[in-house]
């Protein structure tokens, strides 16, 4: 996996060799399983492929009913019709109930370009990590995706796997171990610490790099799994260096940044700047000039970690 | 099903009518609770549990054991005097009902009560998970029957139809749905509210195997249900006519029996008419 895949390529994929191996697996899609990618899994595994037609509410409540006896239900559709649409029936028939459901939303945030807002979640890392017993996980590429497939199938309960449209460059080494609720520290840095998640993880080792020419030194957290959240790492990285830059492709209320500002203000309080979509719904673009626009950038993180390093001198 | 007795019709009567005391009892001592629709529906719930389904609460997670999902959870209470009586867990419990630290919800709750196979109360999400239940049935070449319990109000709910065409468009045979049709929700009459009618006729246009029944007739029921079992190639609805808050008098057909608890004076009148 050295060449650019999307994250939701990966997870088609991924599902395959799962399902190979698992014979509980299951998938549901609503529709959409040819932008979702769990079509590879139905062609290879049609018996146990439901499409459910547009009719997502039910395809959570069926989910729930397989998994209920004794089936893993991964779920696909788009992250607007995977969360927000379906609330209610996640909310009680899965999270209440500890269901060993999986919910893969395929198409997340400002990335998902051309179809605009309707179709732009920027609140479902939100809804989904208020939920009681839910874990929510954000993959940063391609080889990720997999790794968090493959835990998500062994993980027991409820978990949303946060995946995105647009090819995506690999970002983590494959050294770099993996496992469900521990961050990963990909670099090292004694006056900042940038915190990302998903795509937003490249952005913020460039920019990182970068600081050096500031005098600044920057470390960066692949922050994976936001639920639950890794805290003693964080709030190692929080207490080394004490000025924190979250940074995410998802509203800046209630997702990482919400999350990261939870913890560090009960624990550890030192300057929080959150980089994300500033309380708004999207547009139509290509998810290049979108990123750009919303300011989902290296130049963005560099100005926000020159003010979180500011605000921490001024503190003392 | 084979046709009853009229021993085992008297018995059936005699353990309703101890199940309604029951039923009103929690309901009572709760201080709150839904009486009318689960008096409604607990006649329904004794054919199923005393003479349909194969189940043991002795080893209620058997994996091939059939499967009730109580959609309208707000009339968890039958469901709960069944269960007690069956030796899911200790009548005791009853007495609990809606209280802290209660194993019984004042909707159920599968993680904290034996014998409750979902977790129910918003309304309308009850048919995908059974259907769910009889597709993994399918999956595991299992034989058990998954019966799932809508109320009248309930099928107002979207979701609801989504679910029946899901159910249909997998032939599930090995799912039996009853509708319990008592006519009121809690605004008032359905009709008012919002006209269900042709009801059946919506059922069977949705591509089901449709039965009208008595809902609080033993044998009716017994009846429809051994013809669901036989119907092949699509999942069946039984749409059962029933009386919100059948068995007291005075909570019949009373929109305000939805959800109250009786005072002391009323819980010992309903008390003294099911004595009777
Ligand atoms: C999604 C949802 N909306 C509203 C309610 C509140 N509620 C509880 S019972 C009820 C009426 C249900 O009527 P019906 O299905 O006819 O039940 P029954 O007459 O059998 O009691 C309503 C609206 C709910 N539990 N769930
Ligand atoms: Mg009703």
């Amino acid at each position: 996996m050295t060449e650019e895949m999307a994250t939701r390529e990966a997870y088609g994929k991924a599902l395959v060799e799962l399902g190979r191996k698992n014979p509980s697996i299951v998938v549901l899609d609503a529709d959409l399983s040819k932008s979702t990618k769990t079509v590879l899994f139905a062609d290879e595994f049609p018996l146990r492929f439901f499409n459910m037609g547009v009719a997502e509410a039910d395809m959570i409540g069926t989910a729930a009913g397989l998994a209920a006896s004794g089936f893993i239900p991964f779920v696909s559709t788009f992250g607007v019709f995977a969360t927000g649409r379906v609330y209610d029936q996640i909310r009680n028939s899965v999270a209440y109930t500890k269901m060993n459901v999986k919910i893969a939303a395929t198409h997340t945030g400002i990335t998902v370009g051309e179809d605009g807002a309707s179709h732009q979640s920027f609140e479902d890392i939100a809804l989904m990590r208020v939920l009681p017993n839910m874990t929510v996980v954000v993959p940063a590429d391609a080889r990720q995706t997999c790794q968090a497939v493959e835990a998500a199938a062994k993980h027991e309960g409820p978990l949303y796997l946060r995946l995105g449209r647009p090819k995506v460059p690999p970002v983590i080494s494959p050294e770099v171990p993996f496992e469900l609720g521990k961050a990963q520290l990909l670099r090292e840095g004694d006056d900042l610490v940038f915190i990302a998640t998903g795509i937003t993880v490249g952005i913020a080792l460039e920019a990182a790099s970068l600081m050096e020419r500031h005098n600044i030194s920057a470390a960066v957290v692949n922050v994976h799994t936001i639920k639950p959240l890794d805290e003693v790492l964080l709030l190692q990285l929080a207490q080394k260096t004490g000025a924190i830059v979250t940074i995410e492709e998802h509203s800046i209320i209630g997702g990482l940044g919400g999350a990261i500002a939870e913890l560090v203000s009960e624990n550890c309080p030192v300057p929080v700047i959150r980089v994300g979509i500033n309380d708004s719904f999207g547009e139509s673009g290509s998810p290049k000039e979108l990123l750009q626009k919303y300011g989902l950038t290296v130049n963005k993180l560099i100005s926000a970690g020159k003010a979180a390093v500011e605000k921490k001198v001024r503190a003392y | 099903m084979p046709a009853i007795s009229a021993a085992a019709l008297e018995e059936l009567r005699i353990k309703a009518r101890k199940l309604r005391k029951d039923v009103v009892t929690m309901i009572y001592e709760a201080g709150s609770g839904h009486p009318g629709g689960s008096l409604s529906v607990l006649d329904i719930l004794i054919v199923l549990y005393y003479k349909v389904m194969n189940i043991d609460s002795q080893n209620y997670k058997h994996p091939h054991r059939d499967r009730l999902v109580l959609s309208k959870g707000h009339a968890c209470p039958a469901l709960y005097a069944v269960l007690a009586d069956k030796g899911f867990f200790p009548s005791a419990y009853l007495s609990s009902l809606r209280k802290i630290n209660s194993p019984l919800q004042g909707h159920p709750d599968m993680r904290k009560t034996p014998g409750i196979e979902m977790s129910t109360g918003s309304l309308g999400q009850g048919l995908s998970v059974a259907n769910g239940m009889a597709l993994a049935a399918r999956l595991n070449q299992s034989k058990y029957h998954t019966y799932v319990i809508l109320g009248d109000g309930e099928i107002q709910e979207g979701q609801v139809w989504e679910a029946a065409m899901t159910s249909a468009h997998y032939r599930l045979d090995n799912l039996t749905a009853f509708l319990d049709y008592n006519g009121l929700q809690i605004d008032g009459w359905i009709r008012d509210v919002k006209l269900p009618q042709p009801l059946a006729g919506k059922w069977r246009a949705f591509g089901w195997h449709v039965m009208e029944v008595d809902g609080h007739d033993y044998a009716a029921l017994l009846e429809a249900i051994g013809r669901a079992r036989a119907n092949k190639g699509a999942p069946t609805m039984i749409i059962a006519h029933t009386v919100k808050g059948k068995g007291i008098s005075f909570m019949e057909n009373q929109l305000d029996w939805h959800g109250r608890a009786p005072n002391k004076e009323e819980y010992e009148k309903a008390l003294a008419e099911l004595s009777q």
